[in-house]
């Protein structure tokens, strides 16, 4: 056994790799609840490969055939049903795990310095990941998928003067049909997921490279001792590996919950009226995206035409997803984590997730006056987090910072 | 015992635990993977037994009809042809059948079930042609005289009798595959279940 | 910390709790189906309706004769003696006995696929829609629909309500609307019962995965990590 591990590692770093990364890389110790959120999101894109790997030997990506063959998968092919299912509440798990994660980061600050790149990279992967899921979503080509294709696709036709070339170029047609399938196929089975692969083991790079934020907000590595450990440091492996497995059990508790007892989760993860075949003449009564994409459709539609326009709603939408880039820039509060930080920055950052909250929620109703002004109101309280934090992050005691992280 | 003081046998004996219980929940999740590329309901469906009329086939006459999407011969032999095949023995690799290529009801000279009446798989047991129907005795690019009619396949040369059982010296190493087939009634083959009786 | 949890909690609970509440959509009132899917009686029966009142116009074309019989234990000889109508192989898809040209002509439109109309619609929908022809002299057959406004179709179970009493004939509709819901998603027969499997599995496992993390992070507790073994 060791002369094998010998052998190997004068080729390859093997078990340089497994120390720096797991038996010897020092993990703060006092990880809480938010800190699943991490594994569990790399263990949903493994599921999701891994199933759709095996969609794609019996999907059709052909107009005439793709609808069929999904149902194909869900009544002809041994298992086929529950492959798909684990697929489709994997694309909402997905986005879950991932917005708890995001929601960790600004709870305890984890995208302040030195930590700018780690968000970045994230957000980035936020971003593949919302195209890879729409683009996934428009695959059973149902009605839902035929029509939220050709919703979204339209939104770049809304550029001025380039906008009628953007929307050939992009649907290789003059409507959602047959190519629009075809390469979102394409790039929904190859392309994003390499990207996704690539962005997360980035994202892993730079995040050992500076080591992990924890609840305290405290730096783990000011505070080594005379071996250079530092003293709240704990290895991953085995502490977290296996409090991570728990995490894990439980998730696939919830997670297999939805996927054999209300796969559909009343709409949310898989809509009724996307299992009718898309039809280009009849547009179903009512369509949204999915839960995961409605707050920024809330903010595109809060948005109303300008110049006979539709752009302002679309850069709208866009500047709502790319301002949370900046986060690191705007915040400019000496205290990474909230258990330390002034009471504005508590009470905006409650009204932030109440107001992406309520925007998700108003992007799934139809529009009426009432909910037309609730989405303008709280797409400006939405955007007001973004650009009075540098006020509200400077104002207001902050508690004390301890040395070391807190007993917890 | 302290609770400070680590029990490693415990630890040894819950990580392993763990990792056999793991070990079945992956084992649980292979399942559904692996099953998926079984031959599917469709696939099963399409697969499904065929029938075949025979009334009108003619001495001679051979007709091709596919199950589970391979071809199958169904040829009528006369008398001559039925009494050339044991002349043939000396020449062929298996001439009695001793190679599980064919359904116990086929087990006998004439390789089916009513001796005039021949339903084999069309398929070279080498790499997979179809050899093509030969049945002009002394056929002079098969041997001249010595040919009583059969199948030659194109790819590499196999030769088959009528009954299709491959001749000693070609690169097919054993007789043509017999499926499984009843007669329904006096005319009509049905092609994919075993007799009832068998 | 704790109020800001609370607070989204209650945000994400008052969402879901609205999402429910404007779910029925087009405000028709529906009535409750109540159908249960583990009721294989009612399935059978529903079947046998569906293949002597509805297969002549619709098909259910992703279902296949040969899966219907082994799900609800009905014989393949039986199947095939009684209600395969329009097939003669065990294993094909349902097709109705309506060519499509003929069926324009006759209705002015192809009477739709039935295979998944119980999931688009809801069972509700189905149920309602079924029993709720009413007589109107305007429309082509002498009948319209409160649910679904100028349907194209007859009333075929008129005969079923003039022969039975309101309940007789309430629960052949239910059954009809029970085999449809069954037919939209066959797998719902099964997939509660492997899932409660697979949950108590995954209990076992996570008794012995928490059991193991408690026993490392003692460890943690007593700061006696070690490095190395």
């Amino acid at each position: 056994m060791d002369n094998n591990k010998n052998w190997i590692d004068q080729r390859f770093p093997l078990t340089k790799v497994w120390n720096e990364h797991l038996a010897e890389y020092y993990t703060p110790r006092n990880f809480n609840f938010w800190y699943f959120f991490g594994s569990l999101a790399i263990l949903v894109l493994v599921i999701q490969i891994l199933t759709g790997v095996f969609l794609t030997m019996h999907f059709k990506p052909d107009a005439a055939h793709a609808f069929a063959s999904v149902e194909y998968i869900m009544r002809d092919v041994d298992w086929g049903w529950l492959i798909r299912y684990i697929h489709s509440t994997g694309a909402s798990a997905f986005f879950v795990v991932i917005y708890l994660h995001m929601y960790r980061g600004l709870l305890y600050g984890s995208y302040k310095a030195p930590r700018e790149l780690i968000w970045i990279l994230g957000m980035v992967l936020y971003i593949a990941l919302m195209a890879e899921a729409f683009m996934g979503y428009v695959l059973p080509w149902g009605q839902m998928s035929y029509w939220g294709a050709k919703v979204i696709i339209n939104l770049f036709g809304s550029f001025p003067i380039v906008g009628e070339l953007i929307l050939e170029f992009i649907l290789g047609d003059y409507a959602v049909g047959d190519p629009v399938l075809n390469r979102f196929f394409s790039l929904h089975v190859i392309a994003l997921p390499l990207i996704l692969v690539v962005l997360v083991f980035l994202h892993i790079v730079a995040l050992h490279t500076v080591g992990s934020n924890n609840p305290d907000g405290v730096e783990i590595k000011k505070n080594k001792d005379a071996n250079g450990i530092p003293k709240d440091g704990i290895p991953f492996h085995p502490y977290y590996s296996v409090k991570d497995i728990v995490g894990v059990v439980v998730f696939l508790m919830i997670f297999t919950s939805i996927v054999f007892f209300a796969p559909a989760l009343g709409g949310y993860f898989l809509e009724a009226p996307n299992f009718v075949e898309a039809n280009p003449l009849k547009t179903p009564d009512h369509i949204a995206p999915l839960w995961y994409l409605t707050p920024f459709y809330s903010v595109l539609r809060a948005i109303p035409p300008m110049f006979g326009s539709q752009l302002p709603g679309v850069l709208a939408m866009f500047a709502a997803l790319l301002i949370l880039i900046a986060l690191p820039w705007l915040d400019r509060s000496k205290v990474k984590s909230i258990r330390y930080r002034s009471w504005p920055y508590k009470v905006a950052l409650t009204i932030f997730v109440i107001s992406f909250i309520v925007l998700g929620w108003l992007g799934m109703q139809a529009v009426t006056p009432l909910y037309s002004l609730m989405a303008q109101i709280f797409t400006a309280l939405y955007f007001a987090f973004f650009i009075l934090m540098p006020w509200f992050t400077s104002i207001g005691e902050t508690k004390p910072v301890p040395e070391r992280t807190t007993e917890h | 015992m302290s609770e400070q003081e680590i029990d490693l046998k415990k630890r040894r004996f819950l990580t392993g635990a763990t990792s056999v219980v793991g070990a079945v929940g992956v084992g649980f999740v292979l399942v559904p993977f692996l099953s998926s590329w079984m031959p599917s309901a469709r696939a099963k469906a399409a697969g499904a037994p065929v029938d075949v009329d025979v009334t009108k086939l003619e001495e001679g006459q051979l007709v091709r009809v596919l199950w589970r999407k391979k071809p199958i011969w169904i040829f009528k032999r006369d008398k001559t042809v039925l009494a050339n095949l044991p002349t043939l023995d000396a020449e062929l690799v298996d001439p009695n059948n001793t190679e599980d290529q064919q359904p116990v009801y086929a087990k006998n000279p004439h390789r089916s079930i009513n001796p005039e009446i021949a339903v084999i798989i069309g398929i070279c047991t080498h790499l997979g042609c179809s050899p093509t129907y030969r049945p002009e005795v002394g056929a002079a690019d098969l041997g001249g005289d010595a040919w009583k009619g059969g199948f030659y396949c194109p790819c590499h040369g196999s030769k088959f009798d009528l009954a299709g059982r491959v001749y000693a010296g070609v690169p097919a190493p054993t007789n043509l595959i017999i499926p499984p087939y009843h007669f329904v009634t006096d005319s009509l083959i049905r092609i994919g279940i075993d007799p009832k009786a068998s | 910390m704790k109020t800001l949890f609370n607070t989204t909690l209650a945000a994400v609970a008052a969402m879901v709790i609205s999402f429910n509440a404007t779910a029925g959509g087009a405000g028709i009132h529906l009535d409750p189906a109540n159908t249960d899917i583990t009721d294989e009686a009612s399935l059978q029966r529903g079947a046998q309706s569906f293949m002597n009142y509805c297969s002549g116009c619709h098909s259910i074309e992703l279902m296949r004769y040969n899966r219907i019989a082994k799900d609800l234990n009905i014989s393949e000889a039986d199947m095939a003696n009684n209600l395969m109508f329009n097939a003669e192989k065990t294993g094909s898809t349902i097709f109705s006995s309506m060519p499509d040209d003929g069926a324009k002509e006759w209705f002015g439109t192809t009477p739709p696929d039935l295979s998944l109309t119980a999931r688009a619609r809801g069972t509700d929908w189905v149920y309602t829609y079924l029993k709720g022809f009413y007589a109107d002299d305007s429309r082509p057959y002498g009948v319209n629909n409160h649910v679904l406004e100028n349907a194209s179709m007859p009333d075929v179970l008129w005969q079923l309500k003039q022969d039975k009493s309101e309940r007789a004939f309430n629960q052949d509709v239910r059954d009809i609307t029970n085999f449809l819901d069954y037919v939209a998603e066959p797998v719902k027969l099964i997939r509660y019962e492997i899932g409660a499997k697979v949950l108590g599995f995954l209990f076992i496992l996570f008794i012995l995965a928490y059991l193991l993390k408690k026993e490392y992070w003692k460890d943690v507790k007593y700061g006696k990590w070690r490095a190395k073994d």
